[in-house]
This record gives structure tokens, sequence and C-alpha cells, in this order.
């Protein structure tokens, strides 16, 4: 039985797996204490389940427990790294490398860090949405104290080539965070093999709650510090202020046991499932995928149907719940910076579908999807003037378009 | 984005979706817009030997508003005198449409469209073009 609308658009969110909310309950009511209270049952039972958490998710990314550090989110913990890490090494320099493609939240905070009078060098990416390695080396100096680059991206899924990032990091005495949002809890994330000095992730990626992330800050090799961005009591060996989010974190935890447990057999159904959406959905006409098809996240997939406008195909497929490359919340569009840093032309990045799988996406769902789709791009073009022209064979850039 | 019950109607439901011949003298054919800014209107209309607009035909690729309006363009323009079609305004559509404000630009690209195809079938006709007050926005 299908539910409408179909949600596809886990991207942006999961929907909380039923098993996390067994485990985060009793945190609410019952197991109310503050982690932070040593003096009674109350408080260290708290601790107890925190300590606990701590032990799922570093089993999960290979780290020691005492070197994560919990926060309300990725944004937080994005924030964190970068602010934090641009405080504490301010003496050995003020450089940061990042991408074009980042999220927001590692954008809009290097873009606070020049503010503040820091340099940032924003790598390109290919057109497979990969960065060029020999330009990362080219782009580190003597002042370069980060490198901030993510680990699988949250449009188009691409995964960068982390281990050759770190390998460089490493060799020049840089430090490296990844931003790794949509990979921890989706595909094997482990920090040693990895060579990650810092990493931000979020429990509502993974089928956790919302409100809670995580850094992790390496403890060894080197020892990696960042300076506080709140003032308080201390908490989280002094990075991170503010009485723990017990039963967020404790949801945390056991979506992170639950995707240690349940990955392999997630990636192989996910992956089967996107790519038969994939493959029928380029069965279209002027259809494309966006980004490196072979170092990608396996639940995603983001497809552009040219000749077709964005919003009208968002209104053409309301029956399922995507996103669209096109942020049209006014007049004046703006098509995803992401896809135009991939190169795309407004008008394919205008008309580009995200899909996003979990794994309680169903093949029926897909089905359904496959079909729907088809059938909105299809009564779409009948009613446009472009499909019309490329089906004549009219060059559209040979036309001189009304000012507009 | 919510859009109207009338938008969905036409979004559905779009009226008189079509191409009509564009060498023939008694057909003019308005293409407004530009694809980078999201909207190209093709909007066209067959004009009997009495001044009456006989068939109107569009083709929209835009938002949901783009197509309800430049639909409800061709509803209104069959019947009409040319010199009626003329007086069709985009607030017209606004109103009929209950297009909110940001929705406004669809409205005037669809009387950008009447005008520039009666400006088509007028220049066919030996008549000269009009002005084209409204075209920038």
């Amino acid at each position: 039985m299908l539910t409408f609308p179909i949600y596809l658009d886990n991207n942006a969110t999961t929907p909380l797996d039923p098993r996390v909310l067994e485990a985060m309950m009793p945190y609410f009511t019952g197991k109310f204490g503050n982690a932070a209270s040593r003096n009674h049952a109350f408080g260290w039972h708290a601790e107890e389940a925190v300590d606990y958490a701590r032990e799922q998710i570093a089993s999960l990314i290979n780290c020691s427990p005492k070197e994560i550090i919990f926060t309300s989110g990725a944004t937080e913990s994005d924030n964190l790294a970068i602010k934090g890490v641009f405080e504490m090494y301010a003496s050995k320099g003020n450089h940061i490398i990042t991408t074009t493609t980042e999220h927001k939240a590692v954008l809009d905070t290097c873009k606070h860090i020049e503010k503040i009078g820091g340099k940032v060098t924003y790598l390109p990416v290919n057109a497979e949405g990969l960065i060029d390695l020999q330009q990362l080396e080219e782009a580190i100096t003597d002042k370069t104290i980060l490198i901030s680059i993510m680990y699988g991206n949250n449009e188009v899924g691409v995964i960068q080539p982390i281990r050759e990032i770190s390998r460089i990091a490493k060799k020049r005495g840089v430090l490296f965070f990844t931003d790794a949002t949509q990979a921890v809890g989706k595909i094997p994330v482990d920090v040693e093999a990895d060579g990650i000095d810092l990493m931000a992730f979020s429990g509502h990626k993974m089928y956790g709650p919302k409100g809670v992330g995580a850094l992790y800050v390496r403890r060894k090799n080197p020892r990696v510090k960042v300076t506080a961005q709140m003032d308080g009591g201390g908490h989280e060996r002094g990075m991170r202020s503010g009485t723990l989010n017990v039963p967020g974190i404790v949801g945390l935890g056991k979506a992170c046991e639950i995707a240690q447990q349940d990955m392999e057999k997630d990636t192989a159904r996910l992956s089967a499932m996107r790519d038969r959406l994939e493959k029928e959905l380029l069965t279209i006409e002027e259809s494309y995928v966006n980004g490196s098809r072979e170092h990608r996240l396996p639940h995603v997939t983001n497809i552009s149907f040219k000749y077709v406008e964005g919003e009208g195909l968002m209104m053409g497929v309301k029956d399922i719940a995507v996103s669209s490359g096109s942020a049209c919340t006014s007049a004046s569009l703006e098509p995803s910076y992401v896809l135009k840093a991939l190169g795309l032309s407004d008008d394919l990045a205008h008309s580009s579908l995200r899909f996003g799988l979990s794994r309680f996406t169903t093949e029926e769902e897909i089905d359904f999807a496959i079909n729907h789709v088809k059938e909105a791009v299809a009564k779409l073009r009948e009613m446009s003037p472009l499909w019309e022209m490329f089906k004549e064979g009219i060059d559209l850039n040979s036309i001189e378009w009304a000012e507009h | 984005m919510a859009y109207s019950d009338k938008v969905i109607d036409h979004y559905n439901n779009p009226r008189n979706v079509g191409t009509l011949d564009k060498a023939k003298n008694n057909v003019g054919t308005g293409l407004v817009g530009a694809p980078e800014c999201g909207d190209v209107m093709r909007l066209q209309i067959e004009v009997d030997e009495n001044q009456i607009i006989t068939d109107a035909k569009f083709k929209t690729f835009g938002c949901g508003s783009a197509i309800a309006s430049s639909s409800l363009a061709t509803e209104w323009l069959k019947g009409k005198s040319v010199d009626e079609a003329l007086s069709i305004d985009n607030m017209d559509i606004v109103e009929e449409l209950a297009l909110p404000p940001v929705k406004i630009h669809c409205s005037v690209l669809a009387e950008d469209a009447i005008k520039s195809a009666i400006n088509d079938y007028r220049v066919k006709n030996g008549l000269p073009a009009l002005e084209m007050p409204k075209s920038h926005h």
C-alpha cells in the first residue's frame, strides 16, 4: 500500500528509525537526569547512557569514544571545526582551503573567516563534481592551517577522494576536516584509514533524531584542539559547553549502531533500487545524471530533464517528495550553486531533481516514482515550446530571446 | 508555493495546448521570455476575415503560474476581435488566477505574448506594429 506523497528526499532528512525512538524514550521521562550531575543516580544514569552512545559512535567511525564532541547538529559541528581551528591555530597561519560545492554551513562559515581576517581558497570541481588533487596541493601555503572538504555531497552524492586528500594534508602538516554528514552511516567511514583529523556529522541524516550531531576531534597523531565557540560549563573536554541532549545522544548512538550492523545489507538494497530508478529515468530522452556515477553515495541520484522547467516539474511530481536544483522561492530563479559548479547551464540546473532513498524506501515506491516522473516530463514537454523547437532541430542558442 | 485552485486546474487540464501553422498569413505568433529566466511562452492566434480570433494555441516552458496564465489567455482570446484582445491586461489574469506577487511576471509575460502575437499578425498583413509598453520586467 502506497501512501502519498512518497518521501524520496532523504538527503534533507531521514525518518527516525523506530528502534532509535525506542532507545530514546526512557531518557525523556524516567531517566531524565543531567549527565553532568555527579552527585546522584539520575546524573549517573544519564552519563552512562551518553558514554554508551559515545562507544556506539566511536565503533562506527573507528575512533576513541573520547574523540567525540556532541553538538546540536552538523551545522554547529562545521562552525566549531572551522572557527575553532582558525582561532586555536592562529599563531600558525590563517589560510583555509575548501571547495565550491560544500554545504552552506561550511561556505558561510568560511565567508565569516574571511571577514575576520582569514584567507580562504575555494577549489573548483570538474564536471564529475570532483576536486583536482594537484590543485589542492598547489593551493597549500605555509600559512595553510586547514583543509575542509566534504566527504559526500548532499546534492549529487559525489564522494571526494578523501584518502588522497588526507595524505596531502598530512604530508604538508595541515589539518584535514571533513563534513561527512551525508556519508557517516551510509558508507564505511574510518577516521584512521581515511586520515581524518576532524569530522562533522548529524543524527537526522542516518535515521536518528534532529537536533543532535557530533564533531570528531583527533586526540593522537596529531592531537587536535579547537577553541570553544560558546562559553559555559566546559562540557565536552572544554570544546562545547551546554547540558548534553541525552535522549538525542542516545538516539544518535543507536542510529550509529544500527548503521554499522545493517550497512552492508542496506547499501546493497539501496544502490540496486537507486540504479533501477536511474536506469529507468535515463530512458527519458535528453535526461542526464549530474555528477560522478562512479564515486557516489549509494542512495542518491540527481537527474536533469532538459526542456522542462524546474518549478513546473516540481508541481508535476507532486505525489513524490523530492528536491529541485531550482530554488525558485521568488521571481528571480536561483539555480543550485552545486550544479552550476559542475558546469551545468542555468536551464539544466533548474530542471534537475534529486532523489534520496532510505532504508524504508520500497520497490513499489520506486516503481511509482519512475512512472510519475516519466508522465510529468512527457506532459510538460508536450506543453513546452522549447521541446518542440528541439524536436524540429532548431538550435535554441540561435534564437534571439526577448529581453526579460 | 501554494497555488490557487484555478492555477492547479489550468496546470492539470491546460486549454488549447498546441501549434498553429505559423507560415499562414492569418496566424500571428508571439514568442516571449527566455530559457535562462525560466519561462518561455509561445502564443498563437488565428484570425478570420472579420478580424475575429477563431483559434488560439499556446505552449509554455515555465512554472504552474506561467502555464496557467497562457492557458487562460488562449481561453479569453477565442471569439474576441483583434482590437478587443489588445485590451486584455495582465492584472485581469492576476485577479482571475489569484496569482501571488512573486508570480505577477507570469501574467505580464502572457500579456506580452498576446501583444506579440497580434503584432506578428499585423505586420504580416501590412499593418504597423504596436508599442509593447510592459515588455520589460
